[in-house]
């Protein structure tokens, strides 16, 4: 959304200039609207507008949502509790995300941060191990008959069935849970990348074999950059995947994660912590999603313009 | 001995069941040097033969011979342009050019080197100004001139273009032709190129191959073109020799070896 807006915003200014600007006889070129200086009065109210525009309707969502809540939550015997109750019970965890005073009573900021650290060690693990796997079964044909359907089978097991298996092989959670966050996000890197890579056109090929490029080179000069956009499709699924996973990893294998810290909170029926605790985790997977959606734009700026 | 022989090569596609045979018996002997066109209706086989002499497509009977040995495999020394430029589109027209260089040259030439051959090819095709844009920043003639200046930058001892200035329009392409001609009179390179312009083939062949229509296209005729070089398009119009040699190409494609629609 906020692209459209920015788009919107150039195009504007464009239409303002054009009329006024005159091709230069010489060279026989338009000079750039940018070139233009505007009044700072002028620039501004347009970033104004389109912060408005951005922020202004999902706050007022927000504020509708947190009405509604107030008064259905209200009643009595109502079993989950409202807004004001939550600020109540909770503060100390909204307003302070990073305090520290135990092992077990901490922000959740820290909270937070565990777990991001796991997710970040199993994601770049999916991440390396999904490309090298995907470019295989894109680049080979025979690679693809034999791990395909092994691969379309396997991504549709569930994160949390692997975590038995992967608590008996490694003996302990972290690793567990990094194993889970891996399995997780692993498929749908390998399985964009291969489609990245098959869709590498003809002639970018042919370029590479006439300049007979060996298989490291073609990997990283060809294969990488041409199916970029393909893989950050991939990653960005990925990284989802990972979060929903973490949450649910950690209810299961304990430590200090934001997923245990629910748990914990369930079994002593802190239901507000809860609460603050889920609006976190959507803030932060809302963030990761962004954080990988923009490394890719900048990552295939130049591949996409063609 | 010739340059580059291609000895009765022959084409057969197969897929599946069906196999289509595209090329039969060509044969053709080019001297160091020359400038040869291969003109011919659309579907002939034209583009597989260039493939073929690029070693991008095997052989399926006969050889391609380059300084007598046998081609098999691409490789830099046949560089080839291809008909839609072909670059990189996430690398800029510099990098698109270094890419070739400093895999070609990475270790015969030291860094500085590289850099100044990479210029100096960019300066060839009048491209030197555009080093930092991006393939989608720039215009088509433009992209086929960068195109030009990477396989000129290998070196090539064949440079094999694929209708390279199909998808231009008139003025961009004569004047990409006259670049060319320049090139090859400064450089003296071996080059083969496909077109579908009657003119552009006589204004820069010393000779013209042309194709009879698939299936099972050969060599119809050769063409000699004694005009003298330096050419100088507008010289060339009322020229009694240039005439004579356009009318024959003319005369093959469309009265010997009409296009006819495939049924
Ligand atoms: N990979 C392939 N498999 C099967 N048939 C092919 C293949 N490549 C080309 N052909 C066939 O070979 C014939 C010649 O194709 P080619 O591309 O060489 O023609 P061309 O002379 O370059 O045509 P144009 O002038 O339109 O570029 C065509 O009939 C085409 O269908
Ligand atoms: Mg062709």
């Amino acid at each position: 959304m906020g692209q459209a807006v920015m788009k919107d915003a150039t195009a504007g200014a464009t239409v303002v200039a054009l009329p006024g600007a005159k091709t230069d006889a010489k060279h026989g070129v338009v000079p750039l609207p940018a070139a233009t200086r505007k009044p700072l009065s002028q620039r501004l109210l347009p970033a104004l507008r389109a912060v408005l525009v951005n922020v202004l309707p999902p706050l007022l969502t927000v504020l509708l949502i947190a009405l509604f809540w107030q008064i259905a939550a209200s009643g009595p015997q109502s079993s989950l509790p409202p807004p004001t109750k939550i600020w109540e019970e909770a503060k100390d965890l909204i307003v302070e995300p990073f305090y520290w005073a135990g092992t077990q009573d901490i922000g959740l900021g820290w909270r937070i941060l565990v777990s991001l650290e796991r997710v970040a060690i199993g994601f770049s693990l999916a991440a390396i191990v999904g490309v090298l796997l995907g470019a295989l079964v894109g680049q080979s044909i025979w690679a693809m008959r034999g791990l395909d359907p092994v691969f379309q089978v396997l991504r549709t097991v569930p994160p949390l069935a692997w975590l038995p298996l992967s608590l008996a092989a490694f003996r302990d959670s972290q690793p567990s849970a990094i194993f889970v966050i891996f399995i997780t996000a692993i498929w749908p890197v390998i399985i964009n990348t291969a489609v990245g890579i098959r869709n590498i056109p003809q002639d970018y090929r042919n370029v590479a074999q006439v300049l007979r490029l060996n298989h490291v080179e073609f990997f990283f000069k060809i294969m990488v950059p041409s199916a970029a956009p393909y893989i950050f499709t991939g990653l960005r699924i990925g990284v989802g995947l990972s979060w929903l996973a973490i949450v649910a990893a950690e209810m299961l294998t304990g430590g200090v994660g934001i997923g245990f810290f629910i748990w914990d909170a369930w079994n002593s029926s802190r239901l507000s912590d809860i609460i603050v605790a889920l609006i976190y985790i959507g803030v932060v997977g809302f963030f990761l999603d962004r954080l990988v959606a923009f490394v890719g734009t900048i990552v295939t700026r130049g591949t996409l313009t063609n | 001995m010739s340059y580059l022989k291609i000895d009765h090569v022959d084409k057969t596609f197969q897929r599946g069941a069906t196999s289509t045979n595209v090329l039969k018996d060509i044969s053709l002997d080019i001297v160091k040097g020359e400038y040869v066109s291969v003109i011919g209706h659309s579907g002939c086989g034209k583009s597989t033969l260039l493939n073929i002499i690029a070693g991008l497509t095997p052989i399926t009977a006969g050889a391609v011979l380059l300084e007598g040995k046998e081609v098999r495999d691409p490789g830099p020394e046949r560089a080839v342009v291809f008909q839609n430029h072909s670059l990189l589109p996430w690398l800029t027209v510099y990098d698109n050019v270094a890419l070739a260089v400093n895999k070609v040259f990475g270790g015969r030439k030291t860094k500085a080197e590289r850099h100044d051959w990479i210029m100096h090819n960019l300066d060839l095709v009048q491209m030197a100004h555009a080093r930092d844009k991006r393939p989608a920043e720039i215009s088509g003639g433009m992209k086929q001139r960068v195109g030009i200046a990477r396989g000129l930058s290998m070196e090539p001892k064949v440079l094999l273009l694929d209708e390279p200035f199909g998808a231009l329009d008139a003025l961009t392409r004569a004047h990409l032709q006259d670049s060319i001609m320049q090139i090859h009179a400064t450089l003296g390179n071996t080059m083969i190129m496909i077109t579908h312009d009657v003119d552009e083939a006589v204004l820069l062949s010393d000779r013209i191959v042309m194709m009879t229509n698939g299936p099972s296209a050969r060599i119809g005729e050769v063409l000699d073109v004694r005009l003298e070089r330096p050419r100088k398009r507008l010289d060339l119009v009322s020229d009694r020799t240039y005439i004579a040699a356009r009318e024959a190409v003319l005369k093959f494609l469309y009265e010997r070896h009409r296009f006819v629609e495939a049924a």
